[in-house]
């Protein structure tokens, strides 16, 4: 009886066990300079010593767009037609890299940062959460490269059609941003125990591009599964909505089903849900097992 | 009285021993599976059982500990490696969970379990003295605040927007600490972070750290092997041993416990040149040395006799001089003396070496010390001593099979002598 009483007087308790919603979210509050430290140190680290800095941002992307234009584009003819198709697949792959790259490497975080965290505490979200962020830059970078484009399309009247639903951009890549987080840090729970996950992650995430609608437009789905027999399943797909708007407010290209927008949204919230509690869970103890 | 900081009770900490789990889906799945037929686990690791310290393939890093530390103590934490003093501080610091037991603390922790954790190579000194101030839960104002006093006491106002990928280990080690030590945390903990930098940087590093118990009022936690630094800047010590607390107290007591562990005392002991600490010694006739008989070392079996020989020498001639040793514990607790009176006569400048057998077949199995000394009844009937020797002699009573039927002896609660065992009435035939 005394015993407990006495704990109770402390600020801080530490015992074995938490109960599954002991989530400690407003701790994260505390540590907000430290994730605004991690963003910069990310950003700054990745481009130090090279000539081009953050250029390379928009290299790799601009490499992808390419190659895919020649290959789904011209060879295989999957773009959409009534647009170019270098901003068509440009549209698509800077949302799938940024989703991409928050996604590998949120599901990396205990593995990658393993030295840090064995040294202090922090709240472990802090670090994905950083990630996510920091990838930000590069996307802000690789959409203002897209933006070029997308003006020079429209002057020269290449088909283009941006309306007002590029407003709703930053909640496009804040779903993006929180699907991704959710994803990763499911994936980044169970790599602690399980290391055959990270070897999927990589392979995962290319075969989920490919269920996605960023190498091919919607109309190219016909050419897999013809009188659209698949279609709910692929709308289920969360990241299909998301791109599917994303085109559809810059470049005005097919139409908005948005009754599998708000599943995309519902999705993305049980997802991230579940790996909040999932990280939680395993943020304690995981430096025994990783 | 102050009040207290830091809370541990019962704090124990199980580890797997060897691969956890397999480590693969695939190892766990085969592992389950042979659960379910009732089947050995083919991941098991075999042949831990042996050792006291694992059941199974379980390994208790640490096992029931429990203490309290005041607000304003400084408390040195020692130990052999492996005896538990870095999972400990893991514990206090979050980085992992404790298996069961609660730790209790007022206030914010600043650890520096290695100092310049999170630190980027290819960030400069001013960046990563943000970086680090954040990780260790500065906010950025709080670290605006203190920025110049950190670079100063580092030394480093040259050096400070340069990249730490081009300083030198000392230069990392000092601002890094430097970090660390303005933190504005009630409690800092500390695990040989003193091991780099010169002299100067290190005294200067305890003399923070001592102002910070001493004038600050926080609480300091100090893990080392040197134990120089434990006495200059603890007041209060424990020595931790396969995961338990062995010792808790006086910072001299606790590094003689410290000292004496594991350490094999060996057979003759030369006792000229310990030096006396009992005051009121008579001269005339000295211990020269100690020796244990049948054995290189001073370690029996649990229920053997002690047989040991004693030299001395004489410079008077002498009668009835007696000769006892106080057993004590390794902490110093007293547990019995063993005594000889009346054993010898001796003439003036003779050497005697007497052979001697103590019964000490009841001590449980631990390590225990001897103060040996020579004493005589003087004429108004009181003692006089003529030879003490504070703790020449370590020895350590071995378990054997069958002690206690095989079970552990409860020291704490049954002290360090088993009185034979009770007999049944029926069976004496009274």
């Amino acid at each position: 009886m005394e015993n407990s009483n006495n704990s109770k007087k402390f600020e801080t308790v530490i015992e074995p066990k938490s109960g599954w919603f002991d989530l400690h979210l407003k701790e994260l509050l505390e540590y907000r300079d430290l994730i605004i430290l991690f963003v910069k140190r990310n950003f700054v680290s990745m481009y130090k010593q090279t000539v081009l800095g953050p250029l390379w941002a928009i290299i790799q992307p601009l490499l992808t767009t390419v190659v895919f234009t020649l290959v789904f584009g011209n060879i295989a003819g999957l773009a959409a037609d009534g647009v170019p198709s270098f901003i068509f697949y440009l549209s698509g792959t800077i949302l799938w890299t940024y989703f991409n790259q928050c996604l590998t490497q949120t599901a990396n975080t205990f593995v990658a940062n393993r030295q840090t965290l064995g040294k202090v505490y922090f709240p472990r979200l802090v670090m994905p959460i950083s990630t996510v962020l920091s990838n930000l830059i590069s996307l802000a970078i690789q959409f203002a490269f897209m933006v070029i484009f997308l003006i020079y399309y429209v002057i020269t009247d290449q088909g283009c059609h941006p309306n007002l639903y590029i407003l709703m951009t930053p909640l496009i890549i804040l779903q993006l941003a929180l699907l991704s987080l959710g994803c990763g840090i499911i994936i980044s729970a169970l790599t602690t125990k399980y290391r055959d996950l990270a070897m999927l992650v990589g392979f995962g995430a290319q075969l989920w591009m490919y269920a996605s609608p960023i190498a091919y437009d919607m109309s190219g789905m016909a050419v897999f599964a013809p009188g659209g027999k698949y279609h709910t399943l692929f709308m289920l797909n969360p990241i299909t909505p998301i791109v599917n708007l994303f085109r559809y407010a810059y470049l005005g290209l097919g139409n908005m089903e948005w009754i599998f927008y708000g599943i995309s949204w519902l999705i993305t919230l049980v997802v991230l849900f579940i790996g909040i509690i999932l990280f939680s869970k395993v943020e304690k103890t995981f430096m025994d097992t990783v | 009285m102050e009040k207290t900081a830091i809370k541990i009770e019962n704090v124990s900490k199980e580890y797997r021993l060897g691969a956890i789990g397999g480590g693969t889906l695939k190892g766990d799945l085969q592992s389950f599976w042979a659960k379910l037929r009732h089947k050995e686990d083919p991941n098991a690791i075999i042949g831990e059982e042996k050792d006291g310290l694992s059941k199974g393939d379980k390994f208790m890093a640490l096992n029931g500990v429990s203490f309290e530390v005041k607000k304003g103590e400084a408390l040195g934490i020692i130990g052999h490696n492996g005896a538990g003093k870095s999972t400990l501080l893991k514990l206090l610091c979050r980085v992992t969970a404790p298996s069961g037991g609660s730790i209790a603390y007022d206030g914010r922790i600043a650890s520096m379990l290695e100092v310049g954790t999170g630190f980027h190579p290819e960030l400069t000194g001013r960046e990563n003295v943000y970086m680090n101030g954040a990780i260790l839960g500065m906010t950025k104002s709080e670290i605006d605040k203190k920025f110049d006093e950190i670079v100063k006491f580092a030394e480093m106002e040259k050096f400070i927007d340069t990249p730490v990928k081009r300083y030198s280990s000392g230069m990392y080690v000092k601002l890094a600490f430097s970090v660390a030590a303005h933190l504005d945390s009630e409690i800092m903990i500390m695990d040989e972070v003193l091991a780099v930098g010169d002299m100067a940087f290190q005294k200067k590093c305890l003399d923070k750290m001592r102002d910070a118990a001493q004038l600050e009022g926080r609480t300091v936690l100090y893990v080392s092997h040197n134990m120089n630094t434990i006495r200059q800047l603890c007041n209060r010590c424990i020595v931790l041993s396969k995961g338990k607390v062995i010792f808790d107290g006086d910072v001299e007591d606790a590094i003689e416990v410290y000292m004496g562990q594991g350490v094999e005392t060996p057979a003759k002991v030369d006792l000229t040149t310990i030096k006396r600490t009992q005051k009121g010694l008579s001269d005339g006739i000295k211990l020269k040395s100690i020796k244990v008989l049948d054995s290189d070392i001073w370690k029996i079996k649990v229920g053997d006799k002690l047989r040991f020989s004693i030299e001395v020498e004489s410079t008077q001639d002498f009668t009835d001089i007696g000769y006892r040793s106080r057993l004590t514990a390794v902490d110093g607790s007293s547990i019995s003396v063993l005594l000889a009176p009346n054993l010898f006569n001796c003439k003036a400048g003779e050497k005697l070496t007497i052979p001697l057998e103590a019964d000490v077949s009841q001590l449980v199995p631990g390590r225990y010390c001897l103060t040996p000394v020579l004493y005589g009844v003087n004429p108004y009937g009181g003692w006089q001593f003529y030879d003490h020797v504070e703790k020449a002699v370590t020895f350590e009573v071995e378990t054997k099979p069958g002690f206690n039927e095989n079970m552990e002896w409860e020291q704490k609660w049954w002290g360090s002598v088993k009185l034979p065992e009770i007999i049944d009435l029926r069976m004496s035939g009274e």
